[in-house]
């Protein structure tokens, strides 16, 4: 009987703010116990005093307390630790390494992976297009195509199609024999490798699956090509990327319930959710930065409290989030991902004392003197350092007289 | 592509406010347009949805703990 119309009328009435989360709580536990009218009320009014009791008062030190809601589960995270829940063939930073990079901001993470979702919406009409019709058969396309999709994104190089490999110094050339099997089970397309060959290596003759590859020669006299110069060519050969996303390397395919995913070691979104059948919705990478760079910097913000989130759950241990918030506020507040710390928003600080209790005392009232800055003493550090009642609590508010 | 990215689990909703609505919100915040968190023109989900220089967005967020949250960004040039 109650519903969320009726609810938002009584709080409108009763001048209450509530969040959406909450009003859909007070619907669901009237619905439950079949709340009359006036029982309703009485409920919204306690909610109302319990609420209002519970928000944060104005001159609360809001950002202290945040810092030490993270920094005190932070010491009782371990120092390193190495694995990836699901996939042991992964390695990602975790625990209070990870944590720090977060706060850090750091442009190069030292695990960056990304976790590859897939469209079932492009599934459907590919299906229908192609008209498969049993179960079974569906289920052998996505995997063929997941496979496929993988390989295209996971780094390969030449060395892993080869049949034969052979070092002919009489003839000084390098005799390689491709594995059609293996690029068939790579689901690789032969002609893209040739191409791909050929663009590398100008002194190349293919035949069918025969590749014999000379060393190019700087010197005019042919015959004196030195040895070294042929083994460079050998390894230059074996290395030769054939396929893969630029900055992604291992791929590994796992199924997560019902659905394929894909796992990377190493990161790149903007190629990757330009490609065919990805979805484009929940595919992510734990890559702050690119975020910002792909998405913006609301979702970099939102990728700051996923990824500190998790880092804290998967110890076990639990921050509220809203302290993770206003860390995430603080640090894209100026439209770009800032550190917390001297680089980022500390060093930002408009006072010049601030700055100076903080890190590189020197520095800061050195520059402070030569630009003639000027600090209005509106923090905390600067008036405990002058020895004025702080802006805080009760300190943030003044007196005013009425002159007679 | 451009637009792809705003369908994004991660990317909230944003919305380009109307003068009118400005000068409402400003004063219902009572506050500086500078003073609000600030957003870079050339942000994807900026240049996505054409906001200018000296716009505002109005954004509109899941939150864990409310639900639905809105906030705001001015729009640096």
């Amino acid at each position: 009987m109650a519903d969320i119309k009726s609810i938002d009328k009584i709080l409108k009435k009763k001048k209450a703010d509530f969040p959406e989360s909450l009003i859909e709580k007070i619907a669901e536990a009237s619905e439950r116990h079949d709340l009359n009218a006036g029982e309703l009320e009485e409920l919204i009014d306690r909610i109302k005093k319990a609420y209002e009791r519970a928000t944060v008062e104005d001159g609360e030190a809001v950002g202290t307390v945040a810092a030490q809601s993270v920094g005190e589960p932070g010491t009782q995270m371990t120092m390193r630790t190495f694995h990836y829940a699901g996939v042991a063939e992964l390695n990602v930073t975790l625990g209070l390494p990870r944590l720090i990079e977060i706060v850090d901001a750091r442009k190069k993470i030292s695990t960056p992976t990304m976790a590859i979702y897939f469209d079932e919406d492009y599934f459907e009409t590919r299906f229908k297009k192609e008209d498969i019709q049993p179960e079974a058969e569906k289920e052998r396309f996505k995997e063929e195509f997941v496979r496929k999709t993988a390989n295209m994104i996971g780094k390969s190089s030449m060395n892993d199609i080869l049949k034969n490999f052979n070092l002919n110094y009489a003839d000084m050339n390098i005799v390689v024999e491709l594995d059609e099997e293996k690029i068939i089970d790579k689901r690789l397309d032969r002609d893209d490798i040739i191409k791909r060959i050929e663009k590398a290596f100008k002194r190349v003759q293919i035949d069918n699956n025969m590749l014999s590859f000379e060393p190019s020669t700087s010197s005019k006299d042919e015959t004196k090509i030195p040895i070294r110069e042929l083994r460079l060519l050998a390894d230059k050969v074996r290395d030769l990327q054939i396929s893969g996303v630029k900055n992604i390397g291992k791929v590994v395919i796992s199924k997560e319930g019902l659905e394929w995913v894909i796992h990377t070691e190493g990161s790149n979104l903007g190629s990757v959710l330009k490609m065919e059948g990805i979805d484009k919705v929940r595919t992510t990478t734990n890559d702050i930065h690119e975020i910002e760079k792909i998405l913006g910097i609301e979702a970099a913000r939102n990728a700051i409290i996923r990824e500190a989130q998790n880092t804290m759950e998967e110890q076990g241990l639990t921050v509220d989030v809203r302290h993770i918030m206003l860390v995430a506020d603080m640090m894209t507040a100026d439209g770009s991902v800032k550190s917390i710390g001297r680089h980022g928003i500390s060093g930002e600080k408009a006072s010049v004392l601030a700055r100076a209790s903080f890190e590189e005392t020197g520095k800061h009232l050195l520059r402070a003197s030569i630009r003639g800055e000027i600090d209005h003493l509106t923090g905390i550090i600067e008036n405990i350092i002058i020895g004025q009642p702080i802006p805080l609590g009760t300190g943030s508010v003044g007196v005013i007289m009425n002159r007679r | 592509m451009k637009k792809d990215i705003l369908k994004h689990r991660l990317v909230p909703e944003h919305t380009i406010l109307s003068k009118s609505e400005i000068k409402k919100i400003i004063k219902e915040l009572d506050i500086h347009p500078e003073q609000l968190p600030k957003i870079k023109q050339d942000d994807p989900v900026c240049k996505a949805i054409e906001a200018k220089s000296g716009d505002i967005l109005k954004i509109t967020r899941k939150s864990h703990t409310a639900g639905k949250f809105v906030t705001y960004r001015l729009v640096l040039d």
